[in-house]
């Protein structure tokens, strides 16, 4: 039973330490939660993310107050209304537009690293699992955002990529129409991806982004070499003052003060493109209203979607939906198919360094050319990046199988 | 510093990626266009020398169709009657000199089909007789040019039979007007009316040629400026088998008519300009202050 001392003023530290607990929560979430001292700033760029979702959170709910989510209206209460008639409206737009491209930007870096440094395996699998969840969350939210000005390429994006649902020869058109609710993108349409975008899918990211904090607490992150230590030692090392020998320090106020230091660059960064380069985060077809008899000459997704469209694309119908849906599940069993022990840079782990590099160029690769209008020698390219993807991942548990245990473990 | 090293890694795959993912590409899917900076170098000049006065003398050959309000002279019918008749209201020619360029303007009096290289056009060929009456008319529309032109102005005259521009409230048959509705029953017929027209009136050019042109409100968002610039010089050049003719605007011409494009689409732009030096001057502050708690807590750690 606890204790309740009732002299204790309302709101005064003892107060609300027997109702929250709020020392204890301190002391476990921030002051003791114990980071390796051997990291660099990639590992800032996970609270990077969180507050890039909270600025489009925030922009988000500016732009809403404005936003008509009907077909007719759609267009407009964007372009003109929040653009031009409302205080400051073209910055909330600018800055949601920016931080949608931009937080993808940072998930391919976050993602990365976690590969790089092999953060994903002994423990830390849920971590990773949690990562892709949010991954595939934020995926959903983007694409659905993109419908939302109900331009061209909101139209037509959304042509493609539900007519995906046919799930090519099984000719599926029942159930594109009902993912749909019409017969081609229409007011129900719309209406399905507003709610989805404000609504459900928000819903969901914060609750995985609490999830993702959750699976990291135990195992803790990971460090520049792999290296595993007993974290309650070195933390006792730390809370007797031998602040140099000790090999974590405290989130707070220690780790936040670099994490606070690198986000400061970041919005350097990120407010320079909001006021002086916006246009590669706003496409220019989707500044011409949605026309459903107009089909633009060149379809295509946002950047960070133009990996996997690659992967979909140079194959037949068939074929390239397989690969596709490969693409999609493949990140997720990472952390099984790497069958290596070592939780080490890819730099020391022999073949896996290869793979490493050989499949940062191929994303990259593929994400140019997903881009390109899909005649000739492009194809051919695309064909044989799309085909490294598969074979990379294929070959993945055989490389690491081989892999030599690193430091006699 | 093994940061900085990992940051330029980072940097380079990031810039490879834009490289790829914009310059590149849009070279590749848009044929791109050469202009001739207005110059129109497929018409000749006809090197006749205009006299104004003749070709004010000459103008009632226009009058039976065009307006010119600066000088008085309204048009013989209105914007309805006028697409009625046409199919498209023919604009007023008060501003004309000041836009159009004289060697097309020539060329376009004698054979205005051609030099549009519209297939259909609503103008008939040789209105102003020889090429020599034409230089006189000319002549005359350049005199009565006005020296400062409004961007919205040269966009009217140059465009605004066709485009409407609904963000600048501009509709083909001129501004939507302001009207006061009835407040018992929330209608207002005015309004109302003058839409009708507009309906009707954008049936007519529809037919007239082929399709509807498109609202330019947000064009300089949609379009790059080049593209607009080698689009209005040379319609055909860019989208071949386009309904839009060529127009013959100056250089100046087409600057003004930017001007006013960019007003509707991008009105941001000054505010943005004013605004972005203090955001990033407040981050760079931000970033100094971290970057001193950062060195401070750190101290002493290795
Ligand atoms: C029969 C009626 C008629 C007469 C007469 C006439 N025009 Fe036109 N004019 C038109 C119409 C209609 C248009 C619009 C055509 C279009 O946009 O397709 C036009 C367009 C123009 C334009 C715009 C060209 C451009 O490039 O956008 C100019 C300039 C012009 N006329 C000058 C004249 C002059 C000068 C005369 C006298 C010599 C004249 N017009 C006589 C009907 C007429
Ligand atoms: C006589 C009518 C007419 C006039 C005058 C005219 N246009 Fe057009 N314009 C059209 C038509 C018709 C289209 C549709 C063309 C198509 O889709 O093939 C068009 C299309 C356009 C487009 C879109 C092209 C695209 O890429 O889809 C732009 C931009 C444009 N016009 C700009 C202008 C500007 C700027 C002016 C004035 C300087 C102007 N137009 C004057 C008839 C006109
Ligand atoms: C988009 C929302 C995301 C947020 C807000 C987020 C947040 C964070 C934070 C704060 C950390 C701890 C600090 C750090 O190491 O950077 C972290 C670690 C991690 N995240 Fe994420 N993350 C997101 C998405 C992802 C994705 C898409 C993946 C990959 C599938 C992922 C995988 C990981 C891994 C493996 C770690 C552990 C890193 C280590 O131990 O070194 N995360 N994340």
């Amino acid at each position: 039973m606890a204790h309740f001392d009732p002299n204790a003023k309302p709101f005064s530290h003892k107060w609300l330490n027997e109702r929250l607990g709020v020392d204890t929560l301190k002391r476990v979430l921030s002051t003791e939660y114990w980071i390796p001292k051997n990291i660099n700033f990639l590992w800032a760029m996970g609270m990077v993310l969180a507050a890039t979702f909270g600025v489009l959170l925030i922009s988000g709910i500016f732009l809403l107050m404005y936003y008509v989510p009907t077909t007719k209206e759609a267009f407009d209460s964007v372009n003109y209304t929040i653009m031009s008639q409302v205080g400051y409206g073209w910055l909330w737009r600018h800055v949601h537009a920016v931080a949608a491209s931009v937080v993808f930007l940072i998930i391919y870096i976050h993602m990365l690293t976690g590969i790089y440094y092999g953060s994903y395996k002994r423990g830390r699998e849920l971590i990773w699992i949690s990562g892709m969840l949010l991954f595939v969350a934020f995926s959903a939210e983007a694409f659905s955002g993109y419908m939302l000005p109900w331009g061209q390429m909101s139209y037509w994006a959304g042509m493609v990529i539900t007519n995906l649902f046919s799930l090519g020869s099984l000719n599926l058109n029942g159930l594109v129409e009902w993912i749909r609710g019409d017969y081609v993108p229409g007011q129900a349409f719309l209406g399905r991806f507003f709610m989805l975008h404000v609504v459900l899918i928000p819903l969901f990211i914060i609750g995985l982004i609490v999830l993702h904090f959750g699976t990291l607490r135990l195992p803790h992150v990971n460090n520049q070499d792999g290296e595993e230590f007993d974290f309650e030692a070195e933390a006792e090392k730390w809370k007797a003052g031998k602040k140099k020998e000790a090999k974590v320090i405290p989130f707070n106020p220690v780790f936040l003060s670099k994490d606070v230091f690198v986000m400061g660059i970041y919005f350097i960064f990120f407010f320079y493109l909001v006021f002086y380069h916006f246009e590669f985060a706003m496409d220019p077809v989707n500044f011409d209203p949605a026309n459903g008899l107009k089909t633009p000459p060149h379809i295509y997704p946002e950047w960070y979607f133009l990996w996997s469209y690659e992967i979909l694309r140079p194959f037949s119908k068939n074929i390239g939906l397989i690969a596709f849906g490969f693409a999609q599940v493949i990140f997720f069993l990472l952390p099984f198919l790497d069958r290596s022990p070592n939780v080490a840079p890819a730099n020391r782990r022999g073949i896996f360094k290869i793979w490493f590099w050989l499949l940062v160029v191929d994303m990259v690769g593929l994400t140019i050319l997903g881009k390109l209008p899909p005649v000739g020698t492009w194809t051919i390219v695309g064909t044989v990046f799309a085909d490294i993807f598969i074979a990379l991942w294929i070959a993945l548990p055989f490389v690491t199988k081989m892999e030599k245990p690193i430091g006699g473990k | 510093m093994k940061d900085l090293k990992i940051l330029a890694v980072v940097v380079f795959f990031t810039l490879v990626t834009y490289w790829g993912v914009e310059p590149f590409a849009h070279s590749q899917m848009h044929k791109h266009v050469e202009g001739h900076n207005f110059t129109y170098p497929d018409i000749k000049a006809s090197g006749l020398k205009g006299d104004p006065a003749k070709g004010k003398a000459a103008i009632a050959a226009c009058t039976s169709c065009h307006g010119i309000k600066s000088q008085g002279i309204k048009a013989p019918m209105d914007a309805m009657a006028a697409s009625a008749a046409y199919g498209v209201n023919p604009p007023d020619l008060s501003n004309v000199g000041a836009l159009f360029d004289t060697k097309y303007l020539i060329a376009f009096l004698q054979n205005p089909a051609h030099a549009a290289k519209a297939k259909k056009m609503a103008m008939p060929a040789g209105m102003a007789g020889t090429a020599q009456g034409a230089a006189d008319i000319v002549a005359y529309l350049k005199s009565i040019a006005p020296k400062e032109i409004s961007p919205k102005e040269a966009f009217t005259t140059a465009c605004g039979r066709c485009h409407a521009d609904r963000y600048g409230k501009w509709t083909q048959i001129g501004d939507v007007p302001k009207t006061k509705g009835n407040i018992k029953t929330g209608n207002d017929v005015e309004l109302t009316k003058f839409k009708m027209n507009v309906a009707k009136y954008q049936d007519k050019l529809a037919d007239y040629m082929g399709k509807l042109p498109p609202d330019l409100s947000i064009i300089a968002r949609a379009r790059s400026e080049h593209y607009l610039k080698t689009f209005v010089e040379d319609p055909q050049a860019v989208l071949k088998g386009t309904a839009m003719p060529r127009v013959g605007l100056t250089k100046e011409g087409f600057e003004k008519v930017d001007a006013y494009l960019e007003s509707t689409g991008d009105p941001s732009k000054a505010k943005r300009e004013k605004t972005g030096p203090w955001v990033l001057g407040y981050f760079v502050i931000f970033t100094l202050l971290a970057y001193g708690w950062y060195k401070s807590q750190w101290k002493g750690l290795h």
